[in-house]
Protein backbone atom coordinates (compact mmCIF):
# COMPACT_ATOMS: atom_id res chain seq x y z
CA UNK A 1 0.00 0.00 0.00
CA UNK A 2 2.83 2.40 0.89
CA UNK A 3 4.41 1.96 -2.52
CA UNK A 4 1.17 2.08 -4.51
CA UNK A 5 0.17 5.33 -2.80
CA UNK A 6 3.62 6.88 -3.17
CA UNK A 7 3.73 5.87 -6.82
CA UNK A 8 0.41 7.63 -7.41
CA UNK A 9 2.03 10.89 -6.32
CA UNK A 10 2.09 11.37 -2.54
CA UNK A 11 4.87 11.46 0.01
CA UNK A 12 4.07 8.66 2.48
CA UNK A 13 5.55 8.14 5.92
CA UNK A 14 5.29 4.60 7.25
CA UNK A 15 5.00 4.37 11.04
CA UNK A 16 5.66 0.78 12.06
CA UNK A 17 7.42 -1.29 14.68
CA UNK A 18 9.26 -3.90 12.61
CA UNK A 19 11.27 -1.52 10.43
CA UNK A 20 13.20 -4.29 8.60
CA UNK A 21 9.87 -5.38 7.06
CA UNK A 22 9.15 -1.83 5.97
CA UNK A 23 12.63 -1.62 4.41
CA UNK A 24 12.06 -4.89 2.55
CA UNK A 25 8.65 -3.83 1.33
CA UNK A 26 10.14 -0.58 0.04
CA UNK A 27 8.84 2.32 2.13
CA UNK A 28 10.95 5.43 1.63
CA UNK A 29 10.19 7.37 4.81
CA UNK A 30 10.01 5.20 7.92
CA UNK A 31 9.37 6.13 11.55
CA UNK A 32 9.93 3.34 14.13
CA UNK A 33 6.94 2.80 16.42
CA UNK A 34 6.43 1.53 19.98
CA UNK A 35 5.17 -2.06 19.69
CA UNK A 36 3.26 -4.28 17.27
CA UNK A 37 -0.18 -4.27 18.98
CA UNK A 38 0.09 -0.56 19.94
CA UNK A 39 2.42 1.25 17.54
CA UNK A 40 1.42 4.73 18.72
CA UNK A 41 0.74 4.20 22.39
CA UNK A 42 1.75 2.25 25.43
CA UNK A 43 -0.87 0.82 27.79
CA UNK A 44 1.71 0.79 30.59
CA UNK A 45 1.44 4.57 30.80
CA UNK A 46 -1.49 6.80 31.60
CA UNK A 47 -3.41 8.60 28.86
CA UNK A 48 -1.49 11.87 29.04
CA UNK A 49 1.84 10.07 28.82
CA UNK A 50 0.57 8.02 25.89
CA UNK A 51 -0.46 11.21 24.15
CA UNK A 52 3.04 12.55 24.68
CA UNK A 53 4.37 9.42 22.92
CA UNK A 54 1.95 9.99 20.05
CA UNK A 55 2.89 13.67 19.75
CA UNK A 56 6.55 12.80 19.58
CA UNK A 57 5.96 10.10 16.92
CA UNK A 58 3.76 12.43 14.85
CA UNK A 59 6.44 15.13 15.03
CA UNK A 60 8.91 12.61 13.62
CA UNK A 61 6.39 11.75 10.91
CA UNK A 62 5.98 15.46 10.06
CA UNK A 63 9.75 15.81 9.92
CA UNK A 64 9.90 12.81 7.56
CA UNK A 65 7.16 14.18 5.29
CA UNK A 66 8.87 17.57 5.01
CA UNK A 67 12.37 16.18 4.44
CA UNK A 68 13.62 15.41 0.94
CA UNK A 69 15.05 11.88 0.74
CA UNK A 70 16.84 10.17 -2.09
CA UNK A 71 16.76 6.69 -0.66
CA UNK A 72 14.95 4.67 1.99
CA UNK A 73 15.38 6.53 5.27
CA UNK A 74 14.55 5.60 8.85
CA UNK A 75 13.82 8.69 10.93
CA UNK A 76 14.99 7.65 14.39
CA UNK A 77 14.79 11.11 15.94
CA UNK B 1 25.93 -43.95 13.37
CA UNK B 2 24.32 -41.80 16.01
CA UNK B 3 21.30 -39.75 15.07
CA UNK B 4 21.67 -36.21 13.78
CA UNK B 5 20.85 -33.77 16.59
CA UNK B 6 18.45 -31.02 15.57
CA UNK B 7 17.15 -28.01 17.49
CA UNK B 8 13.82 -26.69 16.22
CA UNK B 9 12.40 -23.16 16.57
CA UNK B 10 8.63 -22.49 16.57
CA UNK B 11 6.36 -19.64 17.68
CA UNK B 12 3.76 -19.51 20.44
CA UNK B 13 0.98 -20.49 18.06
CA UNK B 14 2.53 -23.70 16.76
CA UNK B 15 3.56 -24.59 20.32
CA UNK B 16 -0.14 -24.36 21.19
CA UNK B 17 0.61 -21.76 23.86
CA UNK B 18 -2.04 -19.49 22.41
CA UNK B 19 -2.63 -16.92 19.70
CA UNK B 20 -1.91 -13.23 19.65
CA UNK B 21 -2.57 -12.84 23.36
CA UNK B 22 0.56 -14.96 23.91
CA UNK B 23 2.72 -13.36 21.19
CA UNK B 24 4.64 -11.44 23.86
CA UNK B 25 6.08 -14.54 25.59
CA UNK B 26 9.89 -14.68 25.80
CA UNK B 27 11.88 -17.59 24.43
CA UNK B 28 11.87 -20.86 26.31
CA UNK B 29 13.38 -24.25 25.61
CA UNK B 30 11.71 -27.59 26.03
CA UNK B 31 13.26 -31.02 25.56
CA UNK B 32 12.31 -32.98 22.47
CA UNK B 33 9.83 -32.19 19.74
CA UNK B 34 6.72 -30.00 19.86
CA UNK B 35 3.93 -29.44 17.32
CA UNK B 36 5.30 -29.40 13.75
CA UNK B 37 8.49 -31.04 15.06
CA UNK B 38 6.57 -34.31 15.29
CA UNK B 39 5.86 -34.38 11.57
CA UNK B 40 9.44 -33.37 10.80
CA UNK B 41 10.92 -36.08 12.99
CA UNK B 42 8.66 -38.66 11.46
CA UNK B 43 9.89 -37.62 8.03
CA UNK B 44 13.52 -38.06 9.17
CA UNK B 45 12.74 -41.77 9.44
CA UNK B 46 15.11 -42.34 12.35
CA UNK B 47 18.08 -40.55 10.79
CA UNK B 48 17.68 -37.44 12.91
CA UNK B 49 15.99 -36.39 16.12
CA UNK B 50 14.77 -33.09 17.47
CA UNK B 51 16.60 -32.85 20.78
CA UNK B 52 15.07 -29.56 21.85
CA UNK B 53 12.46 -27.04 20.74
CA UNK B 54 12.74 -23.29 21.25
CA UNK B 55 9.38 -21.57 21.62
CA UNK B 56 9.20 -17.81 21.32
CA UNK B 57 6.38 -15.31 20.92
CA UNK B 58 6.41 -13.53 17.55
CA UNK B 59 6.00 -10.07 19.03
CA UNK B 60 8.64 -10.74 21.68
CA UNK B 61 11.17 -11.76 19.04
CA UNK B 62 10.50 -8.86 16.69
CA UNK B 63 10.31 -6.21 19.41
CA UNK B 64 13.50 -7.44 21.13
CA UNK B 65 15.50 -8.55 18.09
CA UNK B 66 19.01 -8.50 19.58
CA UNK B 67 18.10 -9.68 23.07
CA UNK B 68 15.95 -12.53 21.76
CA UNK B 69 18.65 -13.69 19.38
CA UNK B 70 21.25 -13.73 22.14
CA UNK B 71 19.00 -15.70 24.48
CA UNK B 72 18.06 -18.22 21.83
CA UNK B 73 21.62 -18.73 20.59
CA UNK B 74 22.65 -19.58 24.15
CA UNK B 75 19.81 -22.10 24.46
CA UNK B 76 20.77 -23.74 21.19
CA UNK B 77 24.48 -23.83 21.99
CA UNK B 78 23.86 -25.94 25.10
CA UNK B 79 22.34 -28.68 22.96
CA UNK B 80 25.41 -29.03 20.72
CA UNK B 81 23.17 -29.67 17.70
CA UNK B 82 24.29 -30.70 14.22
CA UNK B 83 21.52 -28.75 12.55
CA UNK B 84 18.97 -26.01 13.22
CA UNK B 85 15.47 -25.76 11.73
CA UNK B 86 13.05 -22.84 12.14
CA UNK B 87 9.37 -22.92 11.24
CA UNK B 88 7.84 -23.41 8.71
CA UNK B 89 6.25 -19.96 9.07
CA UNK B 90 3.89 -20.09 6.05
CA UNK B 91 2.55 -16.54 5.53
CA UNK B 92 2.91 -15.32 9.12
CA UNK B 93 5.03 -12.20 8.70
CA UNK B 94 6.57 -11.78 12.12
CA UNK B 95 7.13 -15.53 12.43
CA UNK B 96 8.86 -15.59 9.04
CA UNK B 97 11.11 -12.70 9.97
CA UNK B 98 11.90 -14.41 13.28
CA UNK B 99 12.72 -17.72 11.54
CA UNK B 100 15.00 -16.02 9.02
CA UNK B 101 16.71 -13.86 11.61
CA UNK B 102 17.43 -16.66 14.05
CA UNK B 103 18.44 -19.10 11.31
CA UNK B 104 20.97 -16.63 9.95
CA UNK B 105 22.30 -15.90 13.44
CA UNK B 106 22.72 -19.60 14.22
CA UNK B 107 24.47 -20.19 10.90
CA UNK B 108 26.92 -17.35 11.54
CA UNK B 109 27.54 -17.85 15.25
CA UNK B 110 27.32 -21.61 15.74
CA UNK B 111 28.51 -22.56 12.29
CA UNK B 112 26.00 -25.36 11.74
CA UNK B 113 23.65 -25.84 8.78
CA UNK B 114 20.28 -24.15 9.11
CA UNK B 115 16.96 -24.38 7.29
CA UNK B 116 13.64 -22.62 7.43
CA UNK B 117 10.46 -22.63 5.37
CA UNK B 118 7.83 -20.02 4.50
CA UNK B 119 5.50 -18.69 1.82
CA UNK B 120 7.15 -16.72 -0.98
CA UNK B 121 5.26 -13.52 -0.06
CA UNK B 122 6.29 -13.70 3.60
CA UNK B 123 8.47 -10.61 4.20
CA UNK B 124 11.03 -12.93 5.78
CA UNK B 125 11.53 -14.62 2.40
CA UNK B 126 12.91 -11.58 0.62
CA UNK B 127 14.96 -10.65 3.65
CA UNK B 128 16.67 -14.00 4.10
CA UNK B 129 16.47 -16.17 0.98
CA UNK B 130 19.98 -15.22 -0.09
CA UNK B 131 21.35 -15.84 3.41
CA UNK B 132 19.85 -19.16 4.51
CA UNK B 133 18.11 -22.04 2.79
CA UNK B 134 14.35 -21.40 2.76
CA UNK B 135 11.90 -24.00 1.47
CA UNK B 136 8.93 -22.39 -0.26
CA UNK B 137 5.68 -23.46 1.44
CA UNK B 138 1.99 -22.85 0.96
CA UNK B 139 0.50 -19.75 2.57
CA UNK B 140 -1.22 -21.43 5.50
CA UNK B 141 -0.62 -24.18 8.00
CA UNK B 142 -2.89 -26.39 5.92
CA UNK B 143 0.26 -26.84 3.80
CA UNK B 144 2.21 -28.43 6.66
CA UNK B 145 2.46 -31.82 5.00
CA UNK B 146 3.78 -30.29 1.80
CA UNK B 147 6.25 -28.14 3.78
CA UNK B 148 7.56 -31.11 5.75
CA UNK B 149 7.98 -33.16 2.57
CA UNK B 150 10.31 -30.45 1.24
CA UNK B 151 12.08 -29.47 4.43
CA UNK B 152 12.89 -32.88 5.89
CA UNK B 153 14.93 -34.24 2.93
CA UNK B 154 16.80 -30.96 2.50
CA UNK B 155 17.51 -30.80 6.24
CA UNK B 156 19.02 -34.29 6.17
CA UNK B 157 21.16 -33.42 3.15
CA UNK B 158 22.40 -30.25 4.80
CA UNK B 159 23.08 -31.99 8.11
CA UNK B 160 25.07 -34.74 6.39
CA UNK B 161 27.05 -32.21 4.41
CA UNK B 162 25.90 -33.62 1.09
CA UNK B 163 26.11 -31.52 -2.05
CA UNK B 164 23.02 -29.39 -2.52
CA UNK B 165 21.55 -29.28 -6.01
CA UNK B 166 19.91 -26.37 -7.77
CA UNK B 167 16.95 -24.67 -6.06
CA UNK B 168 14.46 -26.46 -8.32
CA UNK B 169 15.98 -29.86 -7.48
CA UNK B 170 16.27 -29.52 -3.72
CA UNK B 171 13.21 -27.34 -3.12
CA UNK B 172 14.57 -24.10 -1.75
CA UNK B 173 14.03 -20.51 -2.80
CA UNK B 174 16.60 -19.36 -5.37
CA UNK B 175 19.41 -17.81 -3.34
CA UNK B 176 21.39 -16.19 -6.09
CA UNK B 177 23.99 -18.97 -6.28
CA UNK B 178 24.23 -20.47 -9.73
CA UNK B 179 24.75 -24.20 -10.26
CA UNK B 180 26.52 -25.04 -13.51
CA UNK B 181 25.62 -28.16 -15.46
CA UNK B 182 25.88 -29.46 -19.00
CA UNK B 183 22.62 -29.64 -20.91
CA UNK B 184 22.19 -32.07 -23.78
CA UNK B 185 20.94 -29.27 -26.02
CA UNK B 186 23.05 -26.26 -26.78
CA UNK B 187 21.88 -22.75 -25.87
CA UNK B 188 20.75 -21.71 -29.35
CA UNK B 189 18.53 -24.79 -29.67
CA UNK B 190 17.01 -24.17 -26.24
CA UNK B 191 16.35 -20.54 -27.12
CA UNK B 192 14.56 -21.51 -30.34
CA UNK B 193 12.51 -24.10 -28.41
CA UNK B 194 11.45 -21.42 -25.98
CA UNK B 195 10.58 -19.00 -28.74
CA UNK B 196 8.47 -21.62 -30.53
CA UNK B 197 6.68 -22.43 -27.27
CA UNK B 198 6.04 -18.74 -26.66
CA UNK B 199 4.67 -18.21 -30.18
CA UNK B 200 2.38 -21.20 -29.72
CA UNK B 201 1.18 -19.86 -26.32
CA UNK B 202 2.65 -22.93 -24.66
CA UNK B 203 4.33 -22.81 -21.26
CA UNK B 204 8.10 -22.36 -21.15
CA UNK B 205 10.56 -21.52 -18.44
CA UNK B 206 13.13 -18.81 -18.89
CA UNK B 207 16.69 -19.73 -17.96
CA UNK B 208 17.41 -16.20 -16.86
CA UNK B 209 14.57 -14.59 -14.93
CA UNK B 210 14.89 -10.82 -14.69
CA UNK B 211 15.26 -9.57 -11.12
CA UNK B 212 12.23 -7.60 -10.01
CA UNK B 213 13.38 -4.28 -8.58
CA UNK B 214 10.04 -3.32 -7.21
CA UNK B 215 10.99 0.07 -5.85
CA UNK B 216 9.22 3.38 -5.98
CA UNK B 217 11.28 6.57 -5.94
CA UNK B 218 10.58 8.81 -2.95
CA UNK B 219 8.05 11.51 -3.70
CA UNK B 220 9.11 15.11 -3.12
CA UNK B 221 8.68 16.33 0.46
CA UNK B 222 5.87 18.59 1.59
CA UNK B 223 7.07 22.20 1.42
CA UNK B 224 4.78 23.76 3.98
CA UNK B 225 3.04 21.42 6.39
CA UNK B 226 0.88 24.23 7.75
CA UNK B 227 -0.84 24.43 4.37
CA UNK B 228 -0.91 20.71 3.68
CA UNK B 229 -3.80 18.28 3.93
CA UNK B 230 -2.75 14.99 5.51
CA UNK B 231 -4.59 11.66 5.39
CA UNK B 232 -4.38 8.61 7.61
CA UNK B 233 -4.16 5.12 6.14
CA UNK B 234 -3.58 1.98 8.20
CA UNK B 235 -2.99 -1.72 7.76
CA UNK B 236 -3.84 -2.13 11.44
CA UNK B 237 -7.50 -2.89 10.78
CA UNK B 238 -9.04 0.05 12.66
CA UNK B 239 -12.70 0.22 11.59
CA UNK B 240 -15.87 1.94 12.71
CA UNK B 241 -17.48 0.12 15.63
CA UNK B 242 -19.06 -3.13 14.53
CA UNK B 243 -16.86 -3.47 11.41
CA UNK B 244 -19.67 -2.37 9.03
CA UNK B 245 -17.68 -3.29 5.90
CA UNK B 246 -16.86 -6.76 7.23
CA UNK B 247 -13.12 -6.44 6.65
CA UNK B 248 -11.72 -9.93 7.08
CA UNK B 249 -9.39 -10.59 10.03
CA UNK B 250 -6.80 -12.08 7.69
CA UNK B 251 -6.12 -12.10 3.96
CA UNK B 252 -8.42 -9.07 3.56
CA UNK B 253 -10.22 -8.76 0.25
CA UNK B 254 -11.02 -5.04 0.58
CA UNK B 255 -10.39 -1.86 2.54
CA UNK B 256 -12.77 0.45 4.37
CA UNK B 257 -13.19 4.23 4.25
CA UNK B 258 -14.41 5.85 7.45
CA UNK B 259 -15.52 9.42 8.10
CA UNK B 260 -13.86 11.09 11.09
CA UNK B 261 -15.42 14.49 10.67
CA UNK B 262 -16.41 15.67 14.14
CA UNK B 263 -14.55 12.83 15.86
CA UNK B 264 -11.67 14.12 17.97
CA UNK B 265 -10.77 10.95 19.80
CA UNK B 266 -11.17 7.23 19.16
CA UNK B 267 -13.00 5.40 21.92
CA UNK B 268 -14.19 1.82 22.43
CA UNK B 269 -17.66 3.18 21.53
CA UNK B 270 -16.74 4.47 18.06
CA UNK B 271 -14.00 2.17 16.82
CA UNK B 272 -12.36 -1.23 17.04
CA UNK B 273 -9.85 -3.34 15.15
CA UNK B 274 -10.75 -6.09 12.72
CA UNK B 275 -7.16 -7.34 12.61
CA UNK B 276 -6.63 -10.99 13.50
CA UNK B 277 -2.85 -10.89 13.52
CA UNK B 278 -2.10 -9.07 16.77
CA UNK B 279 -3.57 -8.93 20.25
CA UNK B 280 -6.55 -6.56 19.72
CA UNK B 281 -6.99 -5.58 23.39
CA UNK B 282 -4.97 -2.33 23.20
CA UNK B 283 -6.40 -1.10 19.88
CA UNK B 284 -9.97 -1.92 20.90
CA UNK B 285 -9.51 0.03 24.13
CA UNK B 286 -8.06 3.05 22.31
CA UNK B 287 -7.62 3.06 18.53
CA UNK B 288 -5.56 6.26 18.82
CA UNK B 289 -2.76 3.81 19.58
CA UNK B 290 -2.91 2.78 15.90
CA UNK B 291 -4.24 5.96 14.24
CA UNK B 292 -3.12 8.95 16.33
CA UNK B 293 -6.29 10.96 15.75
CA UNK B 294 -6.45 12.63 19.16
CA UNK B 295 -3.06 14.32 18.95
CA UNK B 296 -3.42 15.00 15.21
CA UNK B 297 -6.43 17.18 16.02
CA UNK B 298 -4.18 19.24 18.34
CA UNK B 299 -1.60 19.72 15.58
CA UNK B 300 -4.31 20.89 13.18
CA UNK B 301 -5.77 23.22 15.83
CA UNK B 302 -2.41 24.87 16.54
CA UNK B 303 -1.68 25.28 12.82
CA UNK B 304 1.25 22.81 12.59
CA UNK B 305 -0.74 20.86 10.02
CA UNK B 306 -3.04 22.55 7.51
CA UNK B 307 -5.86 20.03 7.58
CA UNK B 308 -6.68 16.39 8.24
CA UNK B 309 -8.58 14.58 5.49
CA UNK B 310 -12.09 13.84 6.77
CA UNK B 311 -11.79 10.14 5.97
CA UNK B 312 -9.30 7.49 6.94
CA UNK B 313 -8.68 4.27 5.04
CA UNK B 314 -8.08 0.93 6.65
CA UNK B 315 -7.46 -2.67 5.84
CA UNK B 316 -6.12 -5.69 7.69
CA UNK B 317 -2.50 -6.38 6.84
CA UNK B 318 -2.42 -10.00 7.97
CA UNK B 319 -1.35 -12.55 5.40
CA UNK B 320 -2.85 -10.17 2.85
CA UNK B 321 -1.70 -10.89 -0.70
CA UNK B 322 0.74 -8.38 -2.13
CA UNK B 323 -1.49 -8.04 -5.19
CA UNK B 324 -4.45 -7.09 -2.97
CA UNK B 325 -2.42 -4.54 -1.01
CA UNK B 326 -1.28 -2.96 -4.28
CA UNK B 327 -4.84 -2.76 -5.54
CA UNK B 328 -6.03 -1.19 -2.25
CA UNK B 329 -3.19 1.33 -2.38
CA UNK B 330 -4.05 2.35 -5.93
CA UNK B 331 -7.75 2.77 -5.15
CA UNK B 332 -7.00 4.74 -1.98
CA UNK B 333 -4.60 6.99 -3.91
CA UNK B 334 -7.31 7.82 -6.47
CA UNK B 335 -9.59 8.89 -3.65
CA UNK B 336 -6.84 10.95 -1.99
CA UNK B 337 -6.15 12.75 -5.25
CA UNK B 338 -9.78 13.66 -5.68
CA UNK B 339 -9.79 15.02 -2.13
CA UNK B 340 -6.70 17.19 -2.66
CA UNK B 341 -4.56 15.40 -0.08
CA UNK B 342 -0.85 16.36 0.01
CA UNK B 343 0.70 13.65 2.15
CA UNK B 344 -0.06 10.36 3.86
CA UNK B 345 0.70 8.88 7.26
CA UNK B 346 0.40 5.10 7.01
CA UNK B 347 0.53 3.15 10.24
CA UNK B 348 1.16 -0.59 10.58
CA UNK B 349 0.90 -2.97 13.48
Amino acid sequence: MVKAIEKAGFPVVHICTVTPISMTVGANRIVPAVAIPHPLGDPNWDLEEERAIRRSLLKKAFHALTTEVEDQTIFED
Amino acid sequence: MSKIRIVHYINQFFAQKGGEEMAHIPAEKVAGKVGPGMALEEAFKGEAEIVATIICGDSYFNENLEKAQKEIIEMIKEEKPDMFIAGPAFNAGRYGVACGTIAEAVKNELNIPVLTGMYIENPGADMFKSKVYICPTKNSAAGMKDAVSKMAPLALKLAKGEAIGASCEDNYMPNGIRKNFFDVKRGSARAVDMLLAKLADKPFETEYPMPSFDRVAPHAAIKDLSKAKIAFVTSGGIVAKGNPDHIESSNASHFGKYCIEGINDFTPENSETAHGGYDPVYANADADRVIPLDVMREFVADGTVGALHEYYYSTVGNGTAVASAKKFGEAIAEDLKAAGVDGVILTST
